[in-house]
């Protein structure tokens, strides 16, 4: 049988920086392929690249050829690729929320009647055929296995609806052939995550390829054909579900062999101080919810809560730190700490460094000098002079202790006066970090160090993460995506699946066991 | 020559061409002989008596609630305040100040309410704000016609109910303008109103760079980044938009000694825009602001319409046109600055 699209050696590049590299991979009609990897794993350049972005072509274009139906497509826009019959649904919805779900259905391929003002005026004014366009909505959901009633707004439907109208508007369209689903299932409950999953699998069986991105690994199992995997934009993998398993497809994602002498944190010994106890913590972060997470903080160490994306593993700070709602029990060196209240865990001596540099890390049109102190200056009231009543910021004394930081994280600036907008992200992040550590904090977390910035900064941050905690014995609880990242620095690993704590391990623990964990296997030391 | 263009985009191309018409209305007063001591005279008390009127949009810019625009809510705290003091026969520069300490806590109280709305309507505050204003103004119509006040001077002779316009001689008229006034080549310079103002300006500026002042900045600039350094958003807000209202409040008090009169009823109506035209040509911005684009905006705003009214008049001298040009050039003026605006920089 004819593939009905092969990619063929797709290569492509961000100035300089190898984001896939010759991945080569076909779909038949009415299979579905579940496309897997860690973030950054490339996965949604390719899918750019499927639906001629303007990313892509902006940064140069990408070098292989997509070929569908046979024929090398060029695929420029997205208005191509829903041309050659490729639909694609967002993870996040792209809905009208005002609008019925039969108009939601049929945007911007009503069914139209011709009138006589129509005629003169052009196509424009021809007016909707109501009942034609609710009854092919209703006929598209009912193909789905779903009852909804088509003539109500979309606004007023349960989350859980509406991914299954996002779908039922792609395969209304008579011309579809494959359909892209990006994560859709990690906004539904897991009832309606079955229901879906049964509807894609319908869906499939009319023919229509499917093209399934998901981090859940039983999804995949019980819904996909095949699983291709990439790993740093390479194709690792490209086998029949039948032919693999759950813990395979979890350690060909984390990969990448670790030399034992780069994790600088093996065997560590440490008393049995509790410096934090979290028990049953929920916390309520969109995209990132955790269920119930029990995990305690020996003093001096550095902990790594690692986890696929979605799972839960960045809530725990955010929680802690009162930037979402949160529920449960946390002690902090013996005493309750009310996290529900702004600044709290600041107060208490904690520090924070967010994973949203931009929206919540830094002021972006204020200085650098100004960004570092500010936590310091909020919280334990450094760097001010009083004037009759006001405290004033007193940026002399502030200066000092910038400049310092400046040089220990080599941070690259004009001066502390520069705007922290107009630094690069690494820098950015060294501006974040050294905001935290002036706080002179007994605990600290970090997000996501080293999300998108270059190597030089990464290995920077790194180092300077194992000084701190060597030399001024500050705890480290240390977020991150990128496994290999939290194996480097970390004394033990704390990996978040499902909203809860999985396992803990030990950095220089076997890939598979990691994998083990991340696919939702329990195992490990607690 | 790069160097030009910077301080050119630095300072903001639109403040260049509001300069460049003012050089042309004082040129034109020169040419068409209007009495240049006096306008210039003129000139200064309006810029006075309007500067903490302006000054009371900084705090909630800062907080990130945008322009004032609930400013009379602030302005008939101050008249409340500006009626006891008539009422008690307070006079001179004391009566001045014991008018605006009375404003005070009226203030403090309209301002904490419509703050608690103001934390409730994130994002269109300053629709919201315009609304309250207008709102506010109607209901102390009915105040001004059933509070118990009885000084012969300023109630009606016949019938309930304060006068609409009332004439300070009796009082403070001018108290603060005359106050260690001197007179250099034939202009009036107000030093007492010059100091009291400057002293506001001070304030706030010093404000602007405390503690509370970088907290309340961080709020409004990026309400995240303030939640993670434990800065409490809305109570920064319900501040500012507090402190805005006491500023209205005493910034009235100084307008109407130097402008000699109080004017209750409907004249509070369109006071918010007078002030937000002067900030916004000052180069502020709803997200943005300084006191030096206040102290710019009001002396550019204010010394045009002070010059463009006589200019206006000898040029057309057919009819009293002199009230039609002011509308139109103070309307024109807040056109231009708020399609100057960088858009979609909020």
């Amino acid at each position: 049988m004819e593939a009905l699209l092969h990619f063929k050696n797709i290569k492509k590049s961000f100035s300089g920086n190898v984001v896939l590299d010759g991945v080569d991979f076909t779909i038949q009609p009415g299979q579905i392929v579940a496309l897997a990897g860690e973030n950054g794993a490339g996965k949604s350049t390719l899918m750019n690249i499927l639906f001629g972005m303007d990313v892509i072509s902006e940064t140069g274009g990408f070098e292989g050829e997509i070929i569908f139906e046979g024929k090398t497509v060029n695929i420029q826009s997205p208005q191509d690729a829903m041309a050659l019959g490729i639909g694609m649904v967002h993870q996040e919805f792209m809905l009208l929320p005002g609008f019925t779900v039969a108009r939601n259905i049929k945007l911007n391929r009503e069914n139209l009647i011709a009138n006589p003002i129509s005629r003169i005026a052009g196509k424009g004014y021809q007016l909707l055929d109501n009942p034609k366009i609710v009854r092919e909505a209703a006929g598209a959901l009912s193909r789905l296995g779903m009852e909804i009633n088509p003539e109500v707004t979309v606004d007023k439907l349960p989350v859980g609806h509406m991914q299954f109208v996002e779908i039922a508007r792609e395969i209304d369209k008579s011309n579809l052939k494959l359909l892209v689903l990006d994560e859709p299932t990690a906004v539904l409950t897991e009832s309606e995550a079955e229901r879906f999953l049964a509807c894609i699998r319908k869906v499939a069986d009319d023919g229509i390829a499917v093209i399934f991105i998901s981090h859940r690994l039983d999804e995949v199992m019980s819904l996909a054909d095949s699983v291709v995997i990439l790993r740093d934009g390479q194709l690792v993998s490209d086998k029949k579900v039948e032919d693999t398993d759950k813990h395979q497809i979890a350690e060909q994602m984390v990969g990448r062999k670790l030399e034992s002498e780069s994790m600088v944190n093996v065997n560590r010994s440490f008393k049995e101080d509790i410096i934090l106890e979290i028990e049953h913590l929920r916390v309520d972060m969109p995209g990132e919810r955790s269920k119930d997470i029990s995990l305690s903080v020996r003093r001096g160490e550095i902990l790594g809560i690692g986890g696929l994306a979605g799972h839960g593993k960045t809530s725990i700070s955010n929680g802690i730190f009162g930037m979402y709602p949160a529920k449960g029990k946390v002690s902090y060196n013996g005493q309750p700490l009310h996290f529900e209240k702004t600044g709290e865990a600041l107060d208490k001596g904690m520090a924070f460094v967010s994973e949203d540099r931009k929206g919540v890390g830094l002021l972006l049109n204020e200085s650098i000098a100004l960004n570092m102190v500010y936590t310091d200056m909020k919280v334990n009231r450094n760097f001010l002079k009083k004037l009759g009543p006001f405290s004033l910021f007193d940026e002399k004394s502030a200066e000092e202790a910038v400049k310092e930081m400046i040089e220990e994280l080599d941070i690259r600036c004009t001066g502390p006066k520069q705007l922290v907008g107009r630094l690069s992200g690494g820098n950015q992040q060294k501006v974040c970090m050294a905001r935290a550590l002036i706080t002179k904090p007994e605990i600290l977390f970090v997000s996501e160090p080293t999300r998108g910035i270059d190597i030089g900064a990464k290995q920077i941050l790194l180092n300077y993460l194992v000084k701190i905690n060597k030399e001024q014995g500050i705890t480290i609880v240390m977020t991150s995506s990128e496994l290999n990242e939290l194996r480097t620095v970390c004394d033990r690993i704390a990996i978040i699946g499902s909203g809860t704590v999985q396992g803990i391990l030990p950095p220089d623990a076997p890939n598979v066991d990691f994998a083990l964990l991340m696919s939702g296997e329990k195992g490990g030391d607690k | 020559m790069a160097s030009v263009k910077n301080m050119i985009k630095t300072f903001g191309f639109p403040r260049l061409i509001i300069i460049a018409f003012l050089g042309l209305l004082i040129v034109m007063m020169f040419v068409l002989h209007i009495p240049v001591p006096l306008t210039f005279s003129q000139c200064l008390v309006r810029i006075g008596i309007n500067m903490v009127l302006a000054l009371a949009m900084v705090p909630g810019i800062m907080a990130g609630t945008g322009m004032n625009f609930a400013l009379p809510l602030g302005i008939e705290c101050g008249l409340l305040a500006g009626m006891i003091s008539l009422q008690y026969n307070m006079k001179g520069v004391g009566g001045i100040f014991a008018a605006m300490l009375i404003s005070v806590p009226f203030s403090v109280l309209a301002g904490w309410a419509y703050s608690q709305l103001v934390n409730r309507v994130k994002g269109s505050e300053m629709m919201v704000s315009t609304y309250i204003g207008f709102s506010m103004v109607a209901l102390m119509c009915i105040g001004w016609l059933m509070l118990p006040f009885s000084n012969a001077s300023i109630v009606w002779p016949i019938g309930d109910g304060l006068r609409t316009t009332i004439t300070l001689e009796e009082w403070y008229d001018r108290a603060l303008n005359n106050l260690f006034a001197i007179n250099i080549l034939g202009v009036d310079i107000p030093i007492g109103l010059i100091l009291v103002i400057g002293l506001f300006c001070l304030v706030i500026w010093l404000f602007m760079k405390s503690h509370l002042g970088l907290m309340m900045k961080a709020a409004g600039a990026n309400p995240n980044f303030a939640k993670a350094n434990g800065v409490k958003v809305d109570s920064m807000r319900t501040v500012a938009t507090i402190l805005s209202t006491v500023l209205g409040g005493i910034g009235i008090i100084i307008y109407a000694q130097g402008f000699g009169f109080y004017q209750l009823y409907n004249a509070p109506l369109m006071m918010a825009f007078p002030a937000i035209a002067a900030v916004l040509i000052g180069g502020a911005t709803p997200s943005r602001i300084s006191i030096f684009n206040v102290v710019l905006g009001t002396v550019m705003f204010q010394s045009m319409l002070a010059i463009a009214t006589p200019v206006a008049n000898s040029l057309i001298p057919e009819g009293n046109l002199s009230e039609v040009v002011r509308t139109i050039v103070s309307n024109g003026i807040i056109l231009y600055a708020l399609s100057r605006m960088q858009g979609g920089k909020r």
